[in-house]
């Protein structure tokens, strides 16, 4: 009995438990929707599931470095629709092989969060600002490409928007695997390098990882680069999703990305967290997405205010753990 | 070492433009009485920007906690719909109706403040569940629909006029006295200042920082839920979707054009009102002068930057370093 009572408390101040909470959370939303509407709970559901969230999937991957680092980044719903606008223009207007087209989209990515670490790490300013302003220039820089949508004909794009991978006699998209392969990587990174281990000692505590003489001013350059590589990635993802380029592209997605990221168990203090996490978390939200969908008579705003709802449950927990865990401290 | 009157950079930017409008834009300070109202370019841009001053003093407070808050156009836009619908779909008195709406608001202003205060959550977080909540709410309360209204007193608020004057500029011009009379006929301003200077310090010598706080969101709020009914009065509607949709963005960047550090502690209304002048100003110029709209955001973030590196104590190093070098050289 007692032992059993010590592997529970151990579990509840365990650093997973957000993530476990998440995992069990997702379960039984996925349960319920297939009790409640039928065919629900088919193995398609769940591919395409993963088919429409790819770009997301991403985009929250790039997020969670940036928030475990302690910082945010705004601006990753802008640089997707950039980076969709970019495809569109350059495949359609200037006629550019699609393959150099999507290596200068992911290195403009780069450059973009790399100049943002710039001016937070050298010129501390603060993250929320920067990337703020960031946000108004990606969305801006699309505007002055095109006010239009712009329809992609690439056949390289068409091919990646309508093949279909076998797979449990269900399918899945192209994109599925890319964003499968980033998601190992990106868990190798964290969990395998130094860069990962440096990342979550910034969100541990900055001035203590610099005493320890880390890197962290290349780092934290890197984490705001990687976030930018991700959210170019993202939009070219979620060109092959929608083959077309716009400026209204992903309008929000940075909420729906840190919503995720929050979900699924990263503190937003920074250095808590895990990668992996961070699938669940853009898993549930595209359940209660497909849920309401499935419903079919309740309307979309009841995805704002459902997911509005589980950001306060799980910072609500989340607050409660880290007061239980570790030292109550007067911060702001 | 002199040091410049901290309004003397906002104040030099506005006269930059007004005087860039004055050479480019024919007739720009031309003022005409129509019907015993005032009209013209500069009446048009103060008319305009009355939200917007709104709701950035009251993020001027937020900020100056060390706070933020991002719900502001959700807020705006469920008060907004509330003195709507109140109006349009109840027949409720416009004055019961706009009192009902500031109710709300408030009640989503102690929200923030009980969960930043209470909690401990980040301001950020905590705003950004309201404002992603807050919309849907405003959604479902016209389920989705834009709601219109007939309501001739309801109007006034948003496109009347008073002794020549649109009245918004009167609404803006109370407020304004409001709040500048409890920062600086009471000790709210100063507690306000020294909460955001250092928190535990100012916990340390007695203040009430936790009640402060709540204050500062809840009187934010407030002024987002005016400026909403206020931008539905002028819009004769409410459209859940669109009320003061990127209102935040611009709230935060004429706070911080007005001189207040985005770090806390020291703050200037003056200064915000001036801010976010310079934001209308920049909005009419560049449609005025027919160069793409779109350039305004990309000059916007372009402003903010630059901003926030003039304020950046590392920047002032560097470019001190910088003209030291060059200073060397000359000689």
């Amino acid at each position: 009995m007692t032992k059993l009572t010590h592997t529970l408390r151990n579990l509840l101040h365990a650093r997973a438990f957000t993530s476990l909470t998440t995992v069990g959370l997702l379960l039984i939303l996925f349960g319920a929707g297939a009790a409640l509407f039928p065919g629900f709970g088919s193995v398609q559901v769940v591919f395409n599931l993963l088919i429409d969230n790819a770009w997301l999937l991403v985009l929250a991957i790039g997020l969670t470095f940036v928030i475990l680092s302690g910082g945010i980044d705004l601006s990753v719903g802008s640089v997707l629709a950039l980076s969709t606008m970019l495809c569109g223009f350059l495949l359609q207007s200037w006629h550019w092989p699609a393959l150099l087209v999507i290596a200068l989209v992911l290195c403009g990515g780069v450059l973009f969060g790399a100049t943002m670490g710039v001016l937070i790490h050298f010129f501390k300013l603060q993250p929320f600002i920067v990337t703020l302003a960031g946000m108004f220039l990606a969305r801006g820089l699309c505007y002055l490409i095109s006010i239009n949508s712009i329809t992609i004909t690439d056949p390289l794009f068409t091919v990646m928007s309508q093949s279909q991978i076998m797979l449990f006699d269900a399918f899945i998209s192209p994109s599925v695997v890319i964003a499968a392969v980033v998601l190992l990587v990106a868990v190798g990174v964290a969990h395998g390098t130094a860069f990962g281990r440096i990342v979550y000692a910034i969100g541990g505590n900055e001035q203590s990882a610099l005493m320890m003489g880390l890197p962290v001013g290349a780092v934290k350059v890197g984490i705001y680069a990687l976030s930018g590589f991700c959210a170019a990635l993202g939009g070219v993802l979620f060109s092959f999703y929608m083959l077309s380029g716009y400026a209204l592209h992903g309008q929000g997605a940075e909420l729906d990305a840190i919503a995720a990221v929050v979900i699924g168990g990263t503190l937003l203090s920074g250095g808590v967290g895990y990668v992996a996490g961070t699938v669940t978390g853009v898993l549930v939200l595209g359940t209660i997405q497909t849920m309401i969908a499935f419903d079919g008579t309740l309307s979309s705003w009841w995805t704002k205010i459902v997911i509005g709802g589980l950001l306060l449950g799980f910072c609500l927990v989340q607050r409660i753990m880290t007061r239980s865990s570790v030292h109550p401290n007067i911060n702001r | 070492m002199f040091k410049p009157h901290p309004l003397l950079k906002p104040g030099m930017a506005l006269l930059v433009l007004l005087l860039a409008d004055l050479l480019l834009i024919p007739g720009f300070f031309q003022l005409e009485v129509k019907d015993g109202h005032l009209y013209g370019s500069v009446i048009d841009i103060l008319n305009r920007a009355a939200p917007l001053m709104l709701t950035a003093l009251g993020m001027t407070l937020v900020i100056a906690t060390r706070g933020t808050d991002i719900s502001v156009g959700a807020v705006a836009a469920i008060a907004g719909t509330v003195a709507v619908l109140l109006i349009g779909a109840h027949d409720t008195g416009v004055l019961p109706a706009v009192l009902l709406a500031i109710g709300c608001a408030a009640l989503c202003g102690l929200w923030n403040g009980a969960l930043v205060v209470g909690l401990g959550m980040q301001p950020i977080i905590t705003t950004m569940i309201l404002m992603v909540a807050g919309r849907g709410l405003a959604q479902l309360l016209t389920d989705g629909q834009i709601e219109t209204v007939r309501d001739a007193p309801f109007f006034f608020i948003g496109t009347g006029y008073l002794f020549g004057l649109p009245v918004s500029l009167y609404i803006v011009a109370m407020v304004l006295a409001l709040i500048a009379l409890l920062v600086h006929k009471t000790a709210f301003g100063l507690f306000i200042q020294a909460v955001g200077i250092n928190p535990v310090a100012s916990c340390l010598a007695g203040i009430k920082a936790g009640a402060l706080t709540v204050a500062a969101y809840v009187i934010c709020s407030v002024c987002a839920g005016l400026a909403g009914v206020m931008i539905c009065s002028n819009v004769k509607s409410a459209d859940a979707n669109n009320i003061g949709l990127l209102l935040e963005l611009d709230a935060i960047l004429a706070v911080t054009l007005g001189g207040t550090s985005l770090d806390g502690g020291k703050f200037s209304l003056l200064g915000t009102v001036i801010g976010a002048l310079i934001i209308q100003t920049l909005t009419y110029t560049i449609y005025s002068l027919g160069v793409a709209p779109e350039l305004n955001m990309i000059i916007k973030a372009v402003v903010v930057v630059a901003v926030c590196l003039s304020q950046s104590t590392e920047f002032k190093k560097l470019s001190g370093s910088v003209s030291a070098q060059f200073g060397k050289r000359e000689a």
